[in-house]
């Protein structure tokens, strides 16, 4: 790879917009090396199920179009990567499930529409935990993502892929989902940016359903700003997904410019959730969490504990909810109208076709968790298990509404520990289930959620999460400040912390993502 | 409502077929305790859902989201059937159906 | 399929058990697009459901491809809350959606969205009236907003049923179609009466849905359908029976029979010390039997929960009254008001009202017959083919092509004779009344040369009939009538005929 490709791929998306509109590069141009850095690291880091074929020729027409002068989106040309729980009329969509195996739908998501009419280049697929379900992408069918700080660790989930993709520099940004932290934890554990916004703040029209009233479509970026363009470019009410907020939304990237200008927190309330820290967390992620919390304190912000005693029930009513809703808008994988059939020995029932289909298409953590959503909404338990969650989820609400009238913002770690190995915890669900302990309130209540690197572990040097929340609809409140934050750590550090990655292009450890690590 | 949290394999096994899984009887064994666990940890939201507290079951209070009643782009039945397993002429074909029509 | 149940003696049954009634009656609304998706409602007053080609209705939604969403149609709501108040229920200030989970091929999502516990109409009241004029009260549990599933078509096997097919193909284009689902509570103090009760029942349904505007309410393509749960109370006992639901009730008709068939046959088991299955059971329009479908179990479990992708539906105050104010009359109202319109007797009017064609002869009157006619027409003819096709007279025809055939009689351009001609020609799909005249060539023969022509060898083979005439007996002339009638096919205005005839006698 040469350095001109080097310096490309290094870029943030916001710097390849400038490079693109002043026509220093073309879209050609970064689009091949970002395909380049795919070829060469991704065989390692698998964060792609599909690369786009037709990438080149979409960027070749976004340089055309430039050159007429039409006046384009600021992301027109830049790569993106796509969660592979979207739907994409030109690639595969298979939600990493064995079951939608090379499946092309007849339609867009929104959100990959609107990425089309923008005019940046999708990229390829990126590799996820089947169906969104999992905290490792250890449950895709198609093998997992490898995190690019340590090939045998954990890349986080279940948007492991398109975060390994961006913090390996094979793309500067991607589609993520979180539906329990999805999108915030993998960022946490590879050193990148992710946001999940307000719920109906992006149309979930076209996103493979996991849990319906908890999902959100979100960026996934290796910068506040980046992901802040991507969300503009994304966001805003859709008519097709009834959930969808009827907002007019400010600009996030203008919120994002105004925090990265600021230079004092002056004024801003910090809440520090109590629950959401101390036992269970590693202390690597705590101590970065307690410099985040000095640092901020010393710029201005007044840091105050707040207290969220329902938090305590919030995991217990997402694995309630999550199977619940899940086990049903998971039916619709029926070998009927799309996807895998498997027939049984001798032909049989359509029920019959349908079981056996549904029992070697999914893998084991989908099946576990379609068995207890389905025993949670039976008749008899129901009011015991499904409605009791659902009351658990207002207690929830009813938390961070008090927790917001203490402070601005509330902030935790984005996960309690730094990327685990493979295989730690694949036998123990509960285990993995706890991971997304810090994640989950948000999804219950519906409030946007910042994910941001806080710098390394000083125990094994991996990267650790912040995690930024704000009342529901504030969610340019979370940008602006992001983006102050990541100048002050940037300052103090002196780095941005993926400089620290092996795989950082053209640094000496990045000589070989096959073995070149740890 | 009361009831012991712990599953028996014969409830999973009912569950599967609620579900159309056709689960070997060591996945159901399997299943039979890590869902123990699991219910058994889970089990406590029951704790704090009390009768005075309402359920939510979406996380924005919106109401009233209606649609025009104006037709919009169909499929074909190409790209309808696109995907399909197996079909004959422009249906979806299955295997015989066993049960009745709900 | 046919059963070999043994029958109790229907007056029998009636004597020893009380029938229980409940109906479950299913309306497909006729919106310009489906419940929850854009795509084009085959049981639209449009859409021609005859000639619609295989899944050529649908969209992702209809698929219920992964990642499509659901969004309601804001006119089918209003439609449902219209149908709530002309049921005189009340209308939930806030009502919302629930997924109904089963697998089945025809049900793209494998779950159905409905309503659950919160229904956006609930306990109403209609009155309905059976012949000689007694009425009865029906109270309406609840009637809810849901989507309609797609066709399934069973090949292989020798009867076209789901039992011994070889396999099933599936045709989403209904899958969506908005439908309202009007339960009773349950339905006593019928007794004999009962058969025609749930029929007066289902024909008031229909009245007040085609009055409303809102549905096609063809029965025979599914725009109405009928589950029809029966059960039988011991006279004395004060207990409630096992009931059963016979399902797809599809005909005004059948509602009498299969009710009627229900009740005979379960009088027989536990007259004869069984017991009745809680079951489904399924309706033989052929044999007017049932037979037994599923058992009521427990996958029966169907997992309610409110649908996560939709949102409640909270019909304002105004919105309810504006659609209040502009609800058609009642159908008790209506009835008074046509039978002194159409000047009908009595009894002439009762027959209209049991024969369910109120709304086809009031259809036809408005397209400029007279009631008189209007009413020949359907209880006449219409009816006896409708009987020997064992179907719904309002199957056959539609009230304009009546109105056509009426006005073309009363012009003289057909006779009647040619008239039942050209009614047959309709109901055997040769088009319109006119167009059947044109291509059956059945116009009245008005060429006086054909017809002098005719008189005259009628006269010629007839001298004493012509003798009678010229010496004054006029009234002979019908002998020579029917000749010449014969003679033309038909074809011949009878009225100039007869004047030819005197012409040609006299003359
Ligand atoms: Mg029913
Ligand atoms: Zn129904």
């Amino acid at each position: 790879m040469n350095s001109m490709s080097n310096e490309l791929i290094q870029l943030s998306a916001a710097k390849l917009s400038e490079k693109l509109v002043k026509k220093e590069v073309s879209a050609l141009e970064v689009t091949k090396a970002h395909l380049d850095r795919i070829e060469e690291v991704d065989p390692a880091i698998h964060a792609f199920l599909h690369v786009s074929t037709e990438a080149l020729k979409v960027a070749g027409e976004v340089d055309g179009a430039r050159r007429l002068g039409a006046k384009l989106n600021p992301l027109a040309g830049v790569p993106v990567a796509i969660k592979d729980v979207l739907c994409t009329m030109d690639m595969p969509s298979t939600a990493g499930s064995k079951i939608l195996e090379g499946w092309v739908p007849p339609y867009d998501a929104t959100v990959v529409k609107r990425l089309r009419d923008a005019r940046l280049v999708p990229i390829g697929k990126t590799n996820m935990d089947e169906f969104a379900m999992g905290s490792s992408t250890e449950h895709s069918a198609y093998g997992p993502t490898k995190n690019p700080w340590d090939l045998e660790r954990i890349p986080g989930g279940s948007g492991g892929g398109s975060a390994a993709a961006v913090a390996a520099f094979e793309v500067p940004l991607a589609l993520g989902s979180d539906t329990g932290g999805s999108i915030r934890q993998p960022a946490a554990v590879t050193g990148t940016v992710g946001m999940k916004p307000t719920y109906g703040g992006v149309s979930r029209y076209g996103a493979i359903a996991l849990a319906s009233s908890l999902d959100q479509v979100g960026p996934v970026a290796r910068s506040v700003l980046d992901a802040a363009m991507l969300h503009d470019v994304i966001g805003g009410h859709d008519p097709k997904d009834s959930t969808s907020l009827n907002e007019s939304w400010s600009s996030f990237t203008e919120a994002a410019k105004e925090g990265a200008k600021a230079d004092s927190l002056k004024g801003l309330k910090i809440g520090v959730v109590k629950e959401l820290g101390g036992e269970g967390f590693q202390k690597g992620v705590s101590d970065r969490f307690a410099a985040v919390c000095e640092l901020l304190a010393a710029t201005g912000a007044e840091i105050v504990e707040v207290s969220a005693p329902s938090f305590a029930y919030a995991i217990a009513a997402y694995y309630l909810i999550l199977p619940a809703e899940a086990s049903s808008n998971l039916a619709k994988f029926d070998s009927v109208r799309f996807g895998l059939r498997v027939n049984p020995p001798g032909g049989g029932t359509v029920e019959q076709v349908m079981s056996a289909t549904r029992e070697a298409g999914f893998g084991p953590e989908v099946k576990r968790r379609i068995i207890l959503g389905t025993y949670a909404l039976s008749a008899g338990y129901y009011d015991a298990y499904y409605g009791s969650a659902q009351k658990v989820r207002t207690l929830v609400q009813r938390d961070f509404q008090s927790a917001f009238g203490k402070a601005d913002l509330l902030i935790s770690p984005s996960a309690p520990t730094t990327a685990f190995k493979f295989g730690e915890k694949l036998e123990d669900p509960l285990a993995m289930y706890l991971n997304d302990v810090t994640t989950i309130p948000a999804n219950l209540a519906g409030i946007p959620g910042l994910g941001l690197p806080m710098g390394l572990a000083e125990e094994d040097g991996l990267p650790t999460g912040l995690q930024v929340m704000a009342p529901a609809k504030a969610d340019a409140k979370l940008y602006s400040f992001g983006a102050t934050l990541e100048v002050l750590l940037k300052e103090s550090s002196g780095e941005l912390i993926l400089q620290d990655s092996p795989l950082y292009p053209g640094a000496n450890n990045a000589s070989s993502a096959n073995g070149g690590v740890k | 409502m009361s009831q012991s949290h712990s599953l028996e394999p014969e409830q999973v096994a009912h569950l599967a077929e609620l579900a159309r899984i056709a689960l070997t009887s060591q996945e159901i064994s399997k299943l039979t305790g890590e869902l123990g666990i699991i219910i058994e940890s889970i089990a406590k939201v029951s704790e704090v859902a009390t009768s005075d507290v309402p359920a939510t079951s979406h996380p924005m209070p919106l109401t009233n989201v209606f649609r025009q009643d104006i037709p919009g782009k169909t499929l074909t039945p190409d790209e309808a059937l696109a995907g399909a397993p197996d079909r004959e002429g422009d249906r979806f074909k299955v295997a015989s159906i066993l049960g009745d029509e709900q | 399929m046919s059963t070999n149940a043994e029958l109790m003696d229907f007056e029998k049954a009636i004597e020893l058990f009380e029938p229980v009634l409940g109906f479950e009656v299913h309306v497909e609304l006729n919106t310009n697009t489906k419940m929850f998706s854009d795509a084009p409602n085959p049981a639209s007053s449009q859409a021609e459901s005859a000639t619609q080609e295989p899944n050529t209705m649908i969209t992702p939604v209809c698929l219920g491809l992964p990642g499509s969403l659901p969004v309601v149609n804001e006119q089918a709501v209003k439609f449902s809350i219209s149908l709530g108040l002309a049921l005189g229920c009340e209308i939930a200030s806030s009502s919302r959606f629930a997924r109904k989970n089963y697998f089945y091929p025809d049900l793209a999502k494998n779950y159905q969205i409905s309503q659950y516990d919160e229904p956006i109409a609930h306990d109403g009241e209609i009155e309905v009236e059976i012949a000689g004029g007694k009425t009865f009260k029906i109270e309406i549990e609840r009637a809810h907003m849901e989507e309609d599933a797609g066709k399934l078509t069973h090949v292989g096997g020798s009867t076209g049923r789901i039992q011994g097919a070889d396999y099933s193909l599936v045709d989403y284009n209904r899958a969506g179609v908005p439908l309202v689902e009007i339960v009773t509570k349950i339905i006593q103090g019928t007794n004999e009466n009962a058969p025609e009760v749930g029929k007066a029942y289902v024909a008031t349904i229909r009245e007040i849905v085609l009055a409303l505007g809102i549905s096609e309410a063809r029965m025979e393509r599914g725009n109405l359908r009928c589950d029809a749960n029966v059960s039988l109370s011991p006279r004395g006992s004060g207990k409630l029976g096992t009931r059963t639901e016979t399902k797809n009730v599809n005909s005004l008709r059948s509602v009498d029979r299969a009710v009627r068939y229900e009740i005979q046959r379960q009088a027989a088991i536990i007259a004869a010390g069984g017991t009745i299955v809680q079951e489904t059971r399924h309706w033989h329009e052929d044999t007017g039997t049932t037979s037994p479908g599923r058992p009521k179990s427990d996958a029966d479990d169907y997992r309610y929960f409110p649908e996560p992708d939709l949102l409640p539906v909270e019909p304002s105050a105004s919105l309810i009254q504006e659609l209040k104010n502009a609800l058609p009359e009642a159908p008790a109202k209506r009835r008074s008001r046509l039978k002194a319109d159409w000047g009908f007797s009595e009894l002439e009017f009762q027959d209209v009202v049991n024969a369910g064609l109120l709304n086809e002869i009031e259809q036809t009157v408005q397209a400029g017959a007279s009631p008189a006619q209007s009413r020949k027409w359907w209880m006449g003819e219409v009816s006896r083919i409708a009987n020997a096709k064992s179907v719904d007279p309002s199957t056959l025809v539609s009230p304009k092509s009546v109105a056509e055939i009426v006005k073309l009689t009363e012009s003289g351009e057909l006779t009647d004779r040619l008239a039942r001609q050209a009614l047959e020609g309709v109901i055997a799909g040769e088009g319109t009344p006119t167009e059947v005249v044109a291509k059956r060539g059945l116009k009245v023969v008005s060429d006086d040369g054909a017809l002098i022509a005719a008189i005259d060898e009628a006269l010629k083979s007839q001298p004493d009939v012509l003798e009678k005439i010229k010496s004054g007996k006029i009234q002979a002339a019908g002998a020579i009538i029917g000749d010449v009638m014969k003679a033309m096919q038909g074809k011949a205005d009878a009225a100039r005929v007869r004047e030819l005839i005197l012409e040609r006698a006299t003359g």
